[in-house]
């Protein structure tokens, strides 16, 4: 009981938290989407995605190792963490998205559902 | 500034305006390139006694085709980043497009006392780090009294 909610806690504390909004791009063709996002300084152990439900969640921490006793002189990227979701539409297939991550860059592969892919659609005429 | 209307008809555009005003007014140091804000590649400076650290967060790009030059104080970052979106002919919609793409170059000027032979860049998870040492001589130093 007190483990549960010192964890919700932690998860409310820390989407309270700010976070910046990565930039991504959203490409859509007849088999599914692809989803492209600028998640620089991130590496492969702070990036979490989650699907729950219809909504995609993606959550990453930066993790620049600066040297000791630095001091921030400007600063455009301020917070340690990315975060941003999306909804899925039904039509799309959240069992079989695959990811990859390179370069701080995620690239992800939402394909359609095998009902919703493309039918060509005879027109009859009388 | 000069053509401020009293009722302003794009609410958006205002508050845009606003937005840039205060952060203006936040800036305490304004540098004479003006450190552009929301240019590519985001840039992070920071300095400790012994060098100055310099981070650009430029991801998916290849790290050796960013040009970095160093003259005579100002350290600038240039280079390319391809764009993802299908051509025009190809049968697919790009619904979002907010990562940049295309030419991209970036200037930094840097504290008087930096030593230019004594630069390092790395180039990890999307982010180029460049550390740029000060001269020793310059280094604070403990004076003994005899």
């Amino acid at each position: 009981m007190n483990d549960t909610t010192t964890i919700n806690k932690e998860q409310a504390a820390r989407r309270e938290a700010g976070a910046l909004l990565p930039p991504v791009d959203v490409i859509e063709d007849a088999a599914g989407i692809t989803l492209y996002a600028d998640l620089p300084g991130v590496s492969k152990e702070n990036l979490h995605l989650h699907i729950e439900a219809d909504t995609l969640n993606i959550e990453a921490e930066l993790d620049l190792k600066l040297p000791e006793g630095m001091e921030s002189t400007h600063a455009e990227v301020s917070q340690p963490r990315y975060r941003r979701s999306f909804t899925l539409s039904r039509e799309l297939d959240a069992d079989k998205v695959s990811a990859e991550f390179e370069q701080g860059v995620l690239r992800l592969r939402i394909p359609k559902a095998e009902h919703a892919l493309p039918r060509k659609i005879a027109i009859a005429v009388t | 500034m000069l053509y401020r209307t009293p009722f302003p008809r794009d609410f958006l555009s205002e508050l845009e305006r606003l937005q840039s005003e205060m952060r203006q007014n936040f800036d305490l140091s304004p540098s004479i390139r003006g450190f552009a804000r929301g240019g590519f590649p985001a840039l992070n400076v920071g300095s400790t006694p012994q060098s100055v650290e310099i981070y650009a967060f430029a991801p998916g790009i290849d790290p050796a085709s960013i040009d970095v030059q160093l003259e005579k104080g100002v350290l600038t970052l240039a280079g390319e980043r391809k764009s993802i979106l299908p051509p025009p002919d190809a049968k697919a919609t790009a619904h979002i497009d907010e990562r940049f793409s295309g030419r991209f170059r970036r200037v930094v000027s840097l504290p008087d006392d930096i030593d230019a032979n004594a630069v390092t860049a790395k180039y990890r998870d999307g982010v180029l780090h460049i550390s740029i040492q000060r001269q020793a001589a310059t280094l604070p130093r403990r004076i003994n009294i005899q």
